[in-house]
């Protein structure tokens, strides 16, 4: 089977097509740097993908977040959920954690913008 | 009284900030950055999805992280800046008349100006769709300052108009904030934004992307309770009897930006009517010395990435502008035009004026395979790049250098693309 894929690890987009053969990947083409070819690998066996959202602040102003690393893809409104009951007090820093280990993803979720 | 000052940036978005740094790093050190909204950073600061940086940093930040990156740097190199501060007028001499709170109205005089304001969503009012004028019509970046910024949803069912790449990323932020995103109707029949959006925003949440579709008629009396759309021809004419009603509460626009540009008409600046955006050479200096431009005011960019470093180009030419005097170095000069050719939607610049090496960015008119993309002068290559795809929504780039310049005699070259229309 050939499994075409659009990468979405950088605004390039090479588009990738990986050969799978009894659920093993037997050879993977189009891809042009290392982190294509491990998005093609993940994408085939376990899609991830970065959150990336708001977080209210205790006085109603609105924080944008990130998961520090991508989470598995299934997990995206559960985590969400658990993103959107969460309230943060400022000041905070950009990169401080918000949510460690979100959903037992391993993902941080951290600040991506600096307010007070 | 008139201030007199070096270097004005208006505009203190990723265009302005790298602008800025840029002449700072070029030996300028009065340099004043008038910036209308509350903080700097301009657009990048409702875009809080990622893919920024990648170019530039080697990195993938979401837009308030990458605008940190220059405001950082605009911090530390001391570089002066007025927040909530909006240019009312602008003339050729160079004369600002901007006002804010503090300061009032008053008037600066800059030995040059860097035109950084970015560029506008075009409104509903430019498609001529007819029907209702309920409320629940958003452009994408209204309903992404709403939602990023203010928290507020402007609604729960979505029909989207337009496959740009803010509308793609806003079918995504509005399924995350659990609205129901009903389709993503596009006029022409590929995408208007980038393949990688389509996948992560649209194909992941099995978001119908209908290519060859338009609305072709509003419903609701106060509130939008629904769109009738239809495929379209090779006209972009709708097809009779394919018509589709969708009921929704919310249309976003994502159906194009133009250039800010209504500071440079007033100053009398010649304007591309392309790209919307003044014509300038490979400095970017626009039709009136001393004054350039970048950014999304000069072109409208699809990678914050290219906007830094056409900025940085800008920037570099206003300080050697300031240093010489506003004399050009006499040897250097040349008085290139470039036309383009088929397949070719435009160029920026397109102007060369000096034997200095050129980034010379451009978009194409149509999908093409196998692509080669030649300046030419005559039938004499002067360069020419390889691409196996291009597609209108990403822009690309062939480097000239000062030989290639030298070489050409004549004043015009001609960009050509041959390759296998899509």
């Amino acid at each position: 089977m050939i499994k075409n894929l659009t990468c979405i690890i950088c605004p390039i987009g090479c588009n990738i097509e990986v050969e799978i053969k009894k659920g093993e990947i037997v050879s993977i083409k189009g891809y042009s740097c290392k982190r294509g070819e491990e998005y093609a690998k993940s994408e085939c066996k376990n899609p991830l993908r970065t959150i990336t959202t708001t977080v209210f602040t205790i006085d109603g102003k609105v924080l944008p977040v990130k998961t520090d690393k991508p989470v598995p893809k299934e997990k995206l409104f559960d985590c969400m959920k658990a993103i959107k009951s969460t309230k943060v007090s400022l000041p905070i820093e950009i990169g401080k954690v918000i949510i460690e280990n979100i959903e037992g993803t391993g993902s941080n979720v951290i600040s991506t913008n600096n307010m007070r | 009284m008139v201030k007199s000052t070096d270097l004005v940036i208006i505009g203190g978005g990723p265009a302005g900030m790298s602008a800025a740094i840029s002449a700072y790093n070029n030996g300028i050190r009065d340099i004043l950055i008038l910036e209308r909204a509350e903080t700097l950073g301009g657009i990048l600061q409702q875009c809080i999805h990622n893919g920024f940086g990648i170019h530039k940093f080697n990195e993938e930040l979401t837009g308030p992280e990458y605008s940190w990156r220059y405001e950082k740097q605009i911090l530390e190199l001391k570089i002066p800046y007025k927040l909530n501060t909006m240019v009312t007028e602008f003339t050729r001499d160079k004369i600002i008349t901007a006002v804010n709170e503090q300061d009032g109205i008053f008037k600066i005089k800059a030995k040059a100006v860097i035109l950084a304001t970015g560029c506008r969503e075009r409104p509903r009012g430019a498609l001529n769709i007819p029907g209702t004028r309920p409320s629940g019509i958003f452009t994408a970046g209204t309903a992404q300052k709403y939602i990023n910024i203010k928290g507020y949803m402007p609604g729960k069912s979505v029909v989207i108009l337009g496959s740009g790449d803010i509308g793609l990323i806003m079918a995504r932020r509005m399924t995350l904030e659990g609205a129901e995103v009903k389709a993503v109707c596009e006029i022409m029949p590929y995408p208007g934004g980038r393949a990688r959006n389509v996948e992560q925003c649209l194909n992941d949440f099995n978001i119908p992307l209908k290519l060859s579709h338009t609305v072709v008629e509003i419903h609701g009396k106060h509130r939008l309770t629904g769109v009738t759309i239809a495929k379209v021809d090779e006209n972009k004419k709708p097809v009779p009897g394919t018509e589709e009603y969708i009921s929704c509460d919310t249309l976003l626009l994502s159906v194009g930006l133009i250039p800010e540009n209504e500071l440079a008409k007033s100053a009398g600046i010649e304007l591309d009517s392309v790209t919307g955006g003044a014509v300038v050479d490979q400095n970017r200096q626009t039709s009136v010395k001393g004054i350039f431009a970048c950014g999304n005011a000069l072109h409208v960019h699809d990678l914050v990435d290219y906007v830094s470093e056409e900025a940085e180009i800008a920037g570099k030419s206003a300080a050697d502008y300031i240093k010489n005097n506003g004399m050009s170095p006499g040897s250097f000069a040349r008085n290139i035009i470039i036309k383009t050719g088929g397949g070719i939607r435009y160029t920026v610049p397109r102007k060369i004026t000096s034997i200095t090496d050129a980034k010379i960015y451009f978009r194409t008119s149509g999908i093409y395979r196998n692509a080669k993309i030649s300046i030419k002068e005559g039938e004499r290559v002067v360069a020419s790049i390889k691409k196996k795809r291009v597609v209108p929504a990403e822009m690309e780039m062939i480097k000239l250098t000062g030989d290639n310049i030298r070489e050409i005699k004549g004043g015009i070259v001609t960009f050509e693309l041959e390759g296998l229309h899509d």
